[in-house]
């Protein structure tokens, strides 16, 4: 009979720790998007193994592309993947959310078109290098992210609805920088950014994300911009009794969040080469806030990881794709996004993994009687 | 015989509570606020742009263009007090208008009976969302929003295109007219024109009287209040957070419903672009309407106003000659910010008087 006891009390204590470990692996905070990715993942490979094909083909103009649902995933995700970089750092920071990005993304790139066009509609040539209009783009986003970070910081209005003011009003300004009209460039070196560089098979938007993301890397590890930014997100208050201007931080955020504005602007006019104001990067608000929630991140402020928001843009590009492989309409594919977002949501909610833990302790514990009572 | 002294300081009381009832609160002076940029706004246009605006139609035409959207920004309103924030309601519009077309035009319903529909629509909505928010303690924003998506996805998974709805009971009810007595007009021929209202002012009307009853007089509404201006001293008090929560994104929900009624009774038409960006100016019109989206603070008769001073600037707009759609847009940003600057700037003096 003591046998038998000891036997089983061994028993528990093992499960004990294979759940322990299981819960460390799960309370990482990469562990939603991951699981959210690998679920994806497994849905494709069941439902239909083509989808990882990629195969190498020739593009219209002779030279070697990439081709495969894969490549097209990493490609759209790139302005999703440079917005969540921003997003994040100002939902670190100020525990809101820009929604005025669709609409700065759209006056990014109708400045971008205003300076390589010039006084014409449709030039022959570029009126201005690349890198001039680029440079300018840059400095208009920063400007608006600085009046979104100004108004949010100084004038201490929430996020949402200081950015309310720019998402009202950003398509109608950059109707306005292009007086209405639809700039066309066709200089095919303009296309470059958004599509291929000849030569390189792998589209140019991926090397740009990809760019963007060693940046903020390099960043987050040699200055102090994470430090602060959660620390500001968690109580502005004590940040500033330690030497932190929790405004400063704030409207930094903003202002990263513009800069990283004007490069999915750059990108987004490049793949087309004109833009459409009303269309152009639509809803790309919520996807991006979505791909901070879905990171696990707290949308109140505070803490970030950074690698799980970047994770949470490209699953979102991997689901909106794999509902388009499956012929679901563009505008029916949201409802899907919703009910997926709300299984996420609602399973990372505090209340209801504390009660799934609890269920997995009842679970094994009624496992352990039984069998002792079995023995018994 | 009482205390002379303590009679004398019971009048101080009094007094005390009378004068702190007629100043000017946050509530009041946003309000007030509201009410005369309202006001110098209309007569500026009656006076600069003439005859258009005297005419008391073009006053009505504005409330009838807007009836949903003062009953969408009445719910807003509601959440808004308790510290949250439901964008959905503009595409739970969408998805009503649809349902019901759809269900009058070709499947022969009854009228009535799309207005349980659309009612349950509403309703469902701001059950799910209120639970997601109040009792799993999910952002509202998040929750709104996939709430908004999923209306959205529904509203084409249902009909993907527009289409009108030729059921005649429903007809007669669109073209039903209430006339305003003693505001009509006389047209360029010399005959006398009535003014009238659509229904779904009257409903507007209702809407607004209700709530600001509510939020002034009963318990219910008193405690919208203390939710959004503490959170745990409201729990301290005993009063039911969560329920409360609750409560206000089931009525917004519900009121989403009538609105989405209302709107559809307005437009005769089922489409997935109905109403869009609607949840913008519902909250739009709140925060011009002296709503503090940090909770608290708000006013239904304030967000009334708010709406009307929406419109009447878009419709100042377009009869300057700029009909640029650009220009609407502008300005109602400029607007927007103007209020937002006065209110922080309003927050700030407080604060600096407390301490």
């Amino acid at each position: 009979m003591s046998v038998s006891e000891n036997h089983f009390e061994n028993l528990p204590k093992k499960s004990v720790s294979v759940i322990d470990t299981i819960k460390k692996i799960v309370q990482k905070q990469v562990f939603i998007p991951l699981a959210a990715l690998l679920v994806l993942i497994l849905f494709n490979l069941i439902a239909d193994p083509s989808f990882f094909k990629i195969s190498l083909d020739k593009s219209s103009s002779g030279d070697p592309v990439l081709s495969g649902y894969l490549i097209t995933i990493l490609d759209n995700a790139s302005e999703l993947a440079i917005l969540a970089i921003g997003m994040t750092l100002v939902t670190s920071a100020s525990g809101g959310q820009d929604i005025s990005v669709g609409a700065t993304v759209a006056i990014a790139g109708s400045v971008v078109l205003k300076v390589l066009c010039g006084s014409q509609s449709r030039p022959d040539q570029m009126q201005a290098p690349i890198i001039v209009a680029f440079l300018i783009c840059l400095v208009v986003s920063m400007l608006f992210g600085a009046f979104n970070g100004m108004v949010v910081s100084f004038f201490k209005i929430q996020p949402m609805v200081a950015t309310l003011i720019l998402f009202t009003a950003g398509r109608s300004i950059a109707a306005w920088i292009n007086n209405n009209e639809l700039p066309v460039i066709s200089d095919p070196k303009f296309g470059y950014y958004g599509n291929f560089i000849p030569g390189i098979p792998v589209p140019t938007p991926i090397f740009i994300a990809a760019i963007c993301m060693i940046i903020i890397a390099l960043v987050l590890k040699f200055t102090n911009l994470r430090l602060y930014s959660q620390a500001v997100g968690i109580n502005p208050s004590s940040s500033r009794l330690n030497g932190i201007n929790p405004q400063l931080v704030k409207f930094l955020t903003f202002v990263i969040l513009g800069a990283c504005v004007a490069v999915a602007g750059f990108i987004k006019v490049s793949r087309l080469s004109t833009i459409n104001y009303s269309v152009v990067a639509k809803d790309i608000e919520m996807d991006v806030i979505l791909a901070v929630a879905l990171g696990g991140n707290q949308l109140s402020g505070g803490k970030f990881s950074m690698t799980s928001s970047i994770l949470g843009a490209y699953v979102i590009q991997f689901l909106t794709t794999t509902l388009f492989k499956f012929k679901v309409s563009s505008s029916a594919i949201a409802a899907y996004k919703a009910v997926v977002v709300i299984v996420l949501v609602v399973l990372s909610a505090p209340i209801v993994r504390e009660k799934m833990v609890q269920m997995k302790k009842k679970g094994t514990a009624a496992k352990v009687g039984k069998a002792k009572k079995e023995v018994a | 015989m009482s205390n002379p002294f303590e009679k004398n300081s019971n009048k101080e009381l009094s007094a005390k509570s009378l004068k702190s009832r007629v100043s000017l609160t946050d509530t009041n002076l946003l309000l007030f606020i509201t009410i005369a940029v309202f006001l110098i706004m209309y007569v500026c246009a009656v006076v600069f742009l003439g005859k258009g605006f005297a005419k008391p139609q073009t006053f009505l035409n504005i409330l009838n263009e807007n009836a949903a959207l003062i009953i969408l920004s009445c719910g807003m309103s509601l959440v808004m007090i308790t510290g949250g924030i439901d964008i959905s309601v503009g595409q739970v519009t969408a998805l009503v208008c649809m349902s019901c077309a759809v269900f009058l035009d070709k499947h022969g319903g009854n009228v009535y009976v799309a207005m349980i529909l659309a009612l349950g629509i509403g309703l469902a909505f701001g059950l799910v969302q209120g639970y997601l928010v109040a009792y799993l303690n999910i952002q509202p924003f998040i929750v709104t929003l996939a709430g908004m998506f999923f209306a959205k996805g529904m509203t084409t998974i249902i009909n993907a295109t527009q289409f009108n709805v030729e059921n005649a009971q429903f007809k007669a009810l669109k073209a039903t007219r209430v006339t305003v007595p003693g505001l009509g007009s006389v047209n360029k021929l010399g005959n006398y024109i009535d003014a009238y209202v659509e229904i779904g002012v009257i409903v507007a009307l209702l809407v607004v009287l209700i709530f600001f009853c509510v939020l002034r007089w009963t318990r219910t509404g008193r405690n919208f209040y203390a939710v959004g201006g503490n959170n745990q001293s409201a729990n301290t008090l005993g009063i039911n957070v969560r329920r409360t929560k609750f409560t206000a994104h089931l009525l917004c929900g519900l009121l989403a419903g009538v609105g989405g009624f209302v709107y559809f009774m307005h437009v005769g038409s089922g489409s997935p672009s109905h109403a869009s960006g609607a949840e913008m100016n519902a909250i739009a019109s709140s925060i011009i309407g002296g709503t503090m989206l940090t909770g608290g603070v708000g006013n239904i008769a304030g967000t009334f106003f708010g709406v009307l001073s929406l419109s009447t600037i878009k419709n100042i707009v377009t009869s300057l000659g700029l009909d640029e759609a650009w220009w609407t847009n502008i300005t109602v940003a400029a607007m927007l910010c103007i209020f937002l600057l006065l209110q922080s700037i309003l927050l700030a003096r407080k604060n600096k008087q407390k301490s």
